[in-house]
């Protein structure tokens, strides 16, 4: 199997996590390099999108984001039904996997773009409408039965967050400025995109080897449901995707989004919806697990998916 | 001693990075005239908090004031952040100029 190279760095920055080198990348580049790829895969989206009819994409974002409704929904099933998980971290869990990655994202469009399959840059208008609704899923599973919502709050901390400020920000921008006017920021926003990928996955690698103690506690059953849920979900984005006539490159696109858990946005909501939730279980499932499995198996697996069932369901 | 030195209380809270927008608005709430923001890293009941990404970072809020709004602070912090979050507070006597600020 041949990786993406920026996979490569994932892997590079795991390994030095686990092998406790000195390597540290300090927080305010790791906050740089995430507002810089939030701007430019939100530009990128947008400067795509003005070339779009944009009420064309309403009645597929409406199937896009109900069906999204389902993960969280199934996965609080799952781990409260069937493992007995307490209230608070089933649906903590469940937003975290109802949400999305945006980096998982991104990685699966240089996936696609290294093997010429085209995909549309209005994918990105579903990433940005995919992060808030499983959260607030999440919220009113954790909370039905008991008042107490912090809902001003957290509509804030998520709309207001930097992930949708940015993205959206971007996909505006890029749209309002069209392909011409964005054309003089392309060396900045384009040309660096991968190298900062590359830089934010070893960063990430780092971070997520810290999350690696946590499994251990966690158990072998979330550690499988880590693994299970994003496959089905990506599966769901896949016939998704296919009723709704998209293209291959677009079915990969939505299957990586359904399968991608969040690891931004979702920790910090949670954290104050819903605090009594354990942040080490939800966090060590999403970035412990399920991060590295969607970079390394998932992507391909969706990708090989989507060409097995495209002509089946379309 | 000098004689324009007069006796505050300084609350230093570390808490994990995450509490601050809930926490902020508490604090003018209790009484607080002003704070002091700081990043922190550390260790302690939950682990290594690092600071590698905002899920790991701590902070440090340090509020100089008398001892009536202090008292209110820590009362605050015990019923509504010590049992879910990462919180710890601690209360020592300082000195300080200008009274009427703090």
């Amino acid at each position: 199997m041949s990786f993406e190279p920026v996979v490569l760095f994932f892997m590079l920055g795991l390994l030095a996590g686990v092998l406790r080198s000195d390597l540290k990348i300090p927080g305010v580049v790791y906050e740089a390099l995430s507002i810089f790829l939030l701007l430019a895969i939100g530009l990128k989206g947008g400067v795509e999108l003005a070339r779009h009819d944009v009420l064309d994409l309403a009645g597929p974002a409406l199937v896009v984001v109900g069906v999204a409704v389902l993960i969280p929904l199934a996965c609080f099933s799952v781990l409260r039904g069937l493992a007995g998980f307490p209230r608070a971290d089933a649906a903590s869990i469940a937003a975290h996997y109802g949400s999305v990655s945006v980096v998982t994202f991104a990685v699966a469009s240089s996936f696609l773009a290294s093997r010429a399959v085209a995909a549309d840059g209005y994918m990105t208008v579903f990433l940005a409408l995919l992060e808030l609704p499983a959260l607030l899923v999440g919220v009113f599973l954790a909370r039905r039965g008991q008042g107490q919502v912090g809902w001003r709050t957290l509509l804030h901390e998520v709309l207001a967050g930097k992930s949708i400020v940015l993205l959206a920000g971007g996909l505006l921008i890029g749209w309002l400025a069209g392909p011409d006017g964005i054309h003089p920021l392309d060396r900045v926003f384009f040309d660096l995109f991968k190298g900062m990928l590359a830089f934010f996955l070893m960063e990430m690698g780092l971070v997520a080897a810290g999350r690696l103690a946590d499994l251990r506690r966690a158990g072998p059953f979330l550690v499988a449901f880590a693994v299970g849920a994003p496959v089905c979900a990506g599966l769901l984005g896949i016939v998704t995707a296919g009723l709704l006539g998209f293209s291959v490159g677009n079915a990969v696109l939505l299957a990586t989004l359904y399968a991608s858990a969040s690891y931004i946005a979702a920790p910090a909501a949670m954290r104050i919806a819903v605090p009594e939730a354990n942040p080490a279980l939800s966090i060590g499932a999403s970035l412990g697990v399920t991060f590295p499995f969607n970079l390394i198996a998932g992507i391909p697996l969706y990708y090989w998916l989507a060409f097995r069932l495209h002509g089946v369901l379309v | 001693m000098s004689p324009a030195l007069t006796c505050r209380k300084l609350v230093t809270i570390i808490c994990e990075a995450e509490l601050e927008t809930l926490l902020l608005p508490e604090l003018a709430r209790q009484g607080a005239h002003g704070y002091t923001l700081t990043e922190a890293r550390g260790q302690g009941a939950r682990g290594v908090r690092d600071g590698a990404w905002r899920a790991s970072s701590n902070i440090r809020i340090e509020v100089l004031c008398g001892v009536g709004v202090a008292e209110r602070l820590v009362e605050m912090l015990q019923t509504r952040f010590y049992a879910d979050y990462g919180v710890v507070v601690f209360v020592v006597d300082v000195e300080v100029l200008r009274p009427g600020k703090f």
